[in-house]
């Protein structure tokens, strides 16, 4: 003991700190890893229905995501942070957002605006306050909008660009004939973006991380929810004649619901505000696919939620223990 | 009555209990050190006066140290001996607190008047109030509160329902626990002489249900004497006081409140045992369980040490350390506080010395808050330590208050799974202290 005492005190070793004093070892680079992980299916469902040159540019945006967020880090004298993986989580997502025929450059150029302008400039990890995947996926649909918008058939490795519709657009249209079966849409015999188009392997990673709790079940929920409700109530022949399953399955819904608006910077902590969050996400989709400019509107709803995801949160603030009921 | 049974906490967290290297330890009670520090503040309030001078003798269970106020416990020694020294010590709070040093003559020699003082049926409400004061008894759960204050609540108070805590929630902490098995029966009369002082008619004992044991040895004591057993789930920060109210009565003690103000009444299990051993034995609290336990630790150890003990003597009669330590920590490691001397004496608060090899407790390493949420989700008071963190880092600490800082109980959930490491626990603790002090200058 007394050695062992000596030891301790002449070199000092006596760590001391605010409790608590022992930590549950998960850290963010684990919480990252554990998304990367479930998005694994979602890329060998698009290798396999759009071959290698998909992966290419899957490749691309996070290779590119990365080197960006280690560079500007470097630049702008900050620590370099780059194996927490969130920028490979960023990269990755933006890949997914992107069609099939996508140039390889375009997914450079999208992750370098969505680590070095929307995460880094406004102050890196946790500083962000929209979703950068998502707001570099608008800035490529307003920037390059035919690259951004044309698809191939699901099994063409060759990428021929399709002169069709995405499900969603003939569900916008009322061809409702053009609409893929259920089947189709849930394993992803559609056109769409590389990683948006098969529902069973991104339901796959939810499942992943809703068992491993990274994730909340609020958001999706309430997000899926509402879309199918509304989708559903408001049908194109009168009231409840729509179809929820097809807007759920087709297009953006799952890929945004469990792996976009769950992003932690830009959604609310608070519990109630997490519903709110998630049915206004669904409502917002809603409006635009079935009355906006676009047959999808899954981005452009969680970017603005992002937007009121502050406010949300100043107001669903939790009933503290012991708080006396507000009097009305 | 029996048993009863009642839903989980909100929030909390699973920590690795690691109660399994000293549960099964009875509770051994060592010779008497050769020398006890024994700090004059020990509990919340105010500091005692010394009584004895240097070159004094003194005898195991001598007052030495008079409480000057009403929110105060006397001291009293824990050898007998000789005063060498009463100067100003480092106590494991951090303090420098004036301290009586005494070298033991291992004769454990009693002072004059310690012998039984009555029973619980022969002692008034009164009586007991004052042997319970007089024996400088505190909370032992930690809190270190003096048990009499407690027992006088004002007249606009009424009290109906006194609730033991046997739930030792900390992880490694398992001296609570021994003494529900080894001292069941004072424990209980502990909490029917409790009750009595309070005029208490409900008494409550809470046991988490990771101690079987514990509640198969409290139920044949209870029935006899009209006491029920609460059973609660396995969760940390169970034996939060607030919590344990919650769960065992249903009642939210209200922001800013006492447990009072809901007609209740919380003791630590070991309190009660010294209750009884202030009434039955006369003896005044000079010693307590002290779990001495952690990896590094050769024998982990529940441990009956006199007050005064220094943390060097613990450990070493726990048989030294096996490997270097990274903490060492006064109580458990979710609450407890980290020491940089192991020179610092065992006091009323010490529920257990807890060594962390330096691999499980390195210096905290922060990475930016990435709002997982998992803080405001593990929350038992249903806070958002978050914004705490955000608030202290640019001294924003109107808002922290707006938000509820102050009802913070230090539990230490949120940090523990914060996957960015925030310090959130000491933002916490200078926001509250700010706040305290711009209340303080306006």
């Amino acid at each position: 003991m007394a050695a062992n005492e000596n030891t301790a005190e002449r070199q000092g070793l006596l760590v001391v700190a605010a409790p608590p004093h022992l930590f549950r070892r998960e850290l963010t680079p684990r919480i990252m890893l554990d998304v990367l992980l479930a998005l694994a299916p979602a890329c060998l469902a698009g290798l396999y229905f759009f071959g290698p040159r998909a992966m290419a540019v899957v490749a691309t945006g996070v290779a590119s995501a990365m080197i960006a967020e280690a560079a500007v880090q470097k630049l702008m004298g900050r620590p370099v942070q780059v194996l927490d993986f969130s920028a490979a989580v960023t990269g990755l997502l933006l890949a997914l957002n992107l069609p099939p025929t996508a140039p390889l450059w375009l997914a450079a150029v999208g992750a370098f605006f969505a680590v070095v302008i929307v995460k880094q400039l406004f102050g890196g990890l946790g500083g962000n306050f929209l979703n950068p995947a998502l707001a570099a996926r608008a800035f490529l649909m307003a920037a390059w909008p035919t690259q951004m918008t044309t698809w191939s058939a699901a099994g063409d490795w060759g990428l021929n660009a399709l002169t069709g519709a995405t499900p969603l657009a003939y569900l916008k249209r009322g061809m409702l004939h053009r609409v893929p079966h259920y089947m189709d849409l849930l394993l992803g015999w559609i056109p769409g973006t590389i990683g948006e188009t098969c529902a069973l392997a991104l339901l796959v990673g939810a499942a992943y991380l809703l068992w491993r709790r990274v994730i909340d079940w609020r958001i999706p929920a309430t997000f899926i929810g509402t879309v199918a409700l509304l989708t559903w109530a408001l049908g194109p022949q009168g009231p409840f004649t729509g179809d929820p399953l097809a807007h759920v399955l087709a297009g953006g819904l799952i890929l945004g619901a469990f792996f976009m608006a769950t992003d932690y910077v830009t959604s609310p902590v608070t519990p109630r505000g997490r519903v709110i969050f998630g049915a206004g996400c669904g409502l917002l989709t809603v409006l635009i696919r079935l009355y906006g400019g676009f047959p999808e509107g899954v981005s452009y709803s969680i970017l603005i939620m992002n937007i009121a995801a502050p406010l949300i949160e100043r107001y669903t603030m939790p009933r503290k223990f012991g708080e006396v009921k507000r009097a009305r | 009555m029996a048993v009863a049974i009642r839903k989980p906490l909100r929030g909390g967290i699973h920590p690795s209990e690691q109660k399994h290297l000293t549960a099964d330890k009875p509770i051994v009670k060592p010779p008497p050190p050769t020398t006890v520090t024994i700090p004059l503040w020990q509990h919340t309030g105010a500091c005692c006066k010394p009584l004895v001078s240097k070159g004094d003798a003194v005898r195991l269970g001598q007052k030495i140290g008079e409480a000057p106020a009403f929110v105060s416990a006397p001291v009293h020694s824990s050898v007998s001996g000789t005063v060498v020294a009463v100067e100003p010590r480092l106590d494991p709070v951090g303090r420098m607190v004036t301290a009586v040093v005494i070298e033991a003559d291992a004769q454990d020699a009693l002072a004059d008047g310690i012998s039984p003082r009555g029973t619980l049926d022969s002692l008034s409400p009164p009586d007991i109030r004052e042997i319970i004061h007089e024996a400088g008894i505190v909370g032992l759960g930690g809190a270190s509160f003096p048990t009499r204050v407690k027992l006088s609540p004002p007249a606009d108070k009424p009290i109906d329902s006194y609730i033991l805590n046997g739930c030792e929630c900390e992880p490694y902490l398992t001296g609570d626990h021994r003494l529900m098995l080894e001292r069941a029966a004072d424990a209980v009369l502990g909490l029917c002489l409790l009750m009595k002082a309070a005029g208490v008619e409900k008494g409550y004992v809470a046991v988490e249900a990771n101690k079987p044991d514990a509640v198969e040895t409290l139920l044949p004591l209870a029935r006899e004497t009209g006491i029920t057993v609460v059973v609660l789930p396995t969760r940390y920060p169970q034996g939060s006081e607030k919590h344990l109210i919650k769960a065992v009565l249903g009642r939210e003690v209200p922001s800013g409140g006492l447990p009072m103000d809901v007609g209740t009444l919380v003791s630590n299990v070991g309190t009660a045992v010294a209750v009884a051993d202030a009434v039955y034995r006369g003896m005044p609290l000079v010693e307590r369980v002290v779990t001495v336990t952690g990896r590094p630790v050769r024998e982990p150890s529940n441990l009956l040490l006199r007050l005064g003990t220094s943390f060097a003597t613990a450990l070493e009669l726990a048989g030294g350390l096996t490997e270097p330590a990274g903490r060492v920590v006064m109580g458990g490691p979710m609450t407890g506080v980290a020491q940089f001397s192991l020179e610092v004496p065992v006091v009323k608060g010490t529920s257990g010395i807890l060594v962390l090899g330096e691999d499980e407790s390195p210096p905290l390493a922060s990475t930016p808050c990435i709002r997982c949420g998992r803080c405001v989700e593990s929350c038992p008071m249903r806070l958002v330590p978050l914004y705490y963190d955000a608030c202290a880092r640019v001294g924003n600490w109107t808002r922290a208050r707006e938000l509820g800082v102050i009802d913070c109980i230090e539990c230490g959930s949120c940090a523990w799974g914060c996957p960015a490491r925030r310090p959130l626990v000491h933002s916490i603790r200078v926001a509250k202290s700010e706040i305290r002090n711009l209340a303080a200058r306006s």
